[in-house]
């Protein structure tokens, strides 16, 4: 994405229904592909799936922890399976089978939790996922995927199925910001840069890299020169990205939805400790549970939109030297 | 080939001795379950299912999956004495780069179905199991083993649910009921019973048998592969510490070792 063009927020489908679209090409390319659902499918979007493969569609009822071993028993007998319900519940109610049935014997499940974050809205905090992440690349041997928009959901899903080992991947309920265009290619582990800069660089994930991208242009009409990079991986990261931003750039402000203990920025933090020390921000929830509401309400309240990017930005640059 | 009842009661004898040689030599683990679970686990192994301990990944193979995982003693050797495993390693069990860990472990011996430990797992990866099988077209059967004191973990019930509905007739459940769990008795700590109306009323098909008598596990499992529609569960009524006197029954030994006296004392009893 060229650096002085003016981004525009146009909204795309939400990474759920991208996730659903994307598993039902799977499903049409490979027998092996199947989906089990804990009674979420029309929010989780995996309907698309139980409509075109029914025998393929596997209903667990409202019972996570049976769903993800089961999901493992499919994967340990050759399957390719797809355990899918809000994050809130996949991760917290499946934990324990995602540690012994899953992360420690090294299965090759396939866990897509929706309606992540905050901006799920209305329904409030019991169902809003903000420690998913932490939770996620705290089992050895995951990879852990929070893609930004359609584009990019569609590609990670495919590559999440392609790659032989345990995956999970953390969608949202809203229509997201277009990130990508049609063609772009992801690769696991590998990092985007969106915008060049050399001042400061954003680093952020999910529903952050659109605000981290307008932010930038904000910023560049003040001549300050904001690199932002899109981390859709949280796990492994994308280690050479992260030295060079902090490197090259010498400040770095971590963007995302989720909470700030265990989340992303904590684990860039690291990488940046380890490599090219240098003052960071870090953007996310901090400590809390959010409430209801409606989704731009709600990021805007908790401080997850362009104008909080903007001024971490400037927080972190006068400490830069 | 079927085996006789004589060679099984050998079997049966032989892997009874290796269980308390092992946890002997290793000074802790679990006797009790192990001891347990002999008969069920020589009539699988050596009689019942389609197996080739020379090719343990042949896609249409049965598959047992140790949920009380803690037992495992019980299968180590049985796989050993099948030949999957090294026989003569077995008195390394849960010594630092042993392949016999202290609950099964697929990454130091692949040919296990699953690796086990936290209870109340099994049953759920049975049904993906025998989900697969069913739609791959495949024939193969999944046997799971519980513990009773397991069974009042909550996935078993979700897990109980899902198969009848999804009529998974191509797994059995088998349940070590022999009464003791770590704390003490199971009626003590939490009780179970009516074991087999509880299967029942979550829809499956249910035999109560003598856990310990070869041709009753026989009859058991032929019903079971007989049974279509449902899944079969076979609570089977057992003695924990069976074959050791001062085992038996005693849910000392459901966690403890023996001591070399006392490893010695029982092998005197299984001659």
């Amino acid at each position: 994405m060229p650096a002085k063009t003016k981004f525009e927020i146009k909204l795309g489908p939400a990474t759920r229904e991208a996730f659903g679209r994307a598993l039902v090409e799977l499903g049409r390319e490979n027998r092996d592909i199947v989906v089990c659902d804990a009674d979420l499918s029309h929010s989780t979007m995996t309907t698309y799936f139980a409509k075109e493969f029914p025998d393929r569609f596997i209903s667990c009822g409202i019972a996570e922890a049976n769903m993800t071993a089961i999901g493992a028993g499919l994967a340990l007998a050759g399957k390719i399976p797809f355990v899918s319900s809000f994050s809130a519940f996949a991760m917290n109610k499946g934990f324990e089978q995602l540690r012994c049935c899953v992360a420690y014997p090294n299965v090759n499940l396939k866990v897509v939790g929706t309606h992540s974050g905050i901006s799920i809205g209305e329904d409030g905090p019991s169902q809003m996922s903000i420690e998913e992440i932490g939770l996620a690349c705290s089992l050895a041997g995951f990879v852990v995927i929070a893609p930004a928009d359609e584009v990019s959901t569609k590609a990670l899903v495919r590559a999440a199925a392609a790659h032989v080992g345990p995956v999970f991947i953390r969608t949202g309920r809203p229509k997201c910001a277009i990130v990508y265009q049609p063609g772009q290619k992801f690769e696991i582990g590998k990092a985007v840069e969106l915008v060049e800069g050399s001042d400061v660089t954003v680093i952020a994930s999910g529903l952050l890299v659109a605000q981290a991208i307008l932010a930038s242009d904000i910023l560049d009409a003040e001549g300050i020169s904001v690199r932002v990079i899109d981390m859709h991986t949280a796990k492994p990261l994308d280690r050479d990205a992260i030295h060079r931003a902090a490197s090259e750039t010498g400040a770095i402000v971590v963007a995302e939805e989720h909470l700030v203990d265990g989340g992303l920025g904590v684990r860039v933090a690291q990488v940046v400790a380890e490599t090219a020390p240098c003052p960071m921000e870090f953007i996310g929830i901090h400590n809390t549970y959010a409430e209801s509401g409606q989704p731009d309400e709600l990021l805007d309240k908790y401080g997850l939109i362009a104008r909080d990017v903007v001024s971490a930005v400037r927080k972190v640059l006068a400490r830069k030297r | 080939m079927a085996k006789s009842l004589e060679e099984l009661q050998d079997l049966a004898k032989r892997i009874r001795r290796e269980i308390v040689v092992m946890i002997g030599a290793a000074k802790s683990g679990h006797p009790g379950g192990s001891l347990s679970a002999v008969e069920m686990v020589v009539e699988l192994y050596f009689n019942h299912m389609h197996i080739d301990p020379h090719n343990p990944k042949w896609p249409d193979r049965d598959r047992f999956i140790l949920s009380k995982g803690h037992a495992c003693p019980v299968l180590y050797a049985a796989m050993a004495e099948a030949g999957y495993t090294p026989i003569d390693q077995l008195n390394t069990l849960r010594k630092l780069g042993s392949i016999y860990q202290g609950h099964p472990d697929m990454r130091f011996i692949p040919s296990l179905e699953a690796s086990t430990g936290s209870l109340g797992e099994g049953l759920s990866l049975a049904i993906g199991m025998g989900l697969a099988a069913r739609l791959d077209g495949r024939g193969y059967r999944t046997y799971a083993m519980f513990g009773d004191g397991e069974i009042q973990e909550g996935q078993i019930w979700e897990a109980a649910m899902s198969a009848a509905f999804h009529k998974i007739d191509n797994i059995v459940a088998l349940v070590d009921y022999n009464g003791i769990q770590l704390d003490g008795f199971v009626k003590d700590i939490m009780e179970v019973a009516p074991l087999a109306d509880k299967w029942r009323a979550f829809g499956w098909h249910t035999l109560e048998i003598d856990g310990h008598s070869f041709p009753a596990i026989q009859q058991a499992l032929a019903e079971a592969e007989a049974t279509k529609g449902k899944p079969t569960c076979i609570v089977a009524h057992t003695i924990k510490g069976k074959g050791v006197s001062f085992m038996e029954n005693n849910p000392k030994f459901h966690g403890t070792a023996p001591t070399p006296d006392e490893v010695k004392l029982a092998l005197q009893e299984l001659q």
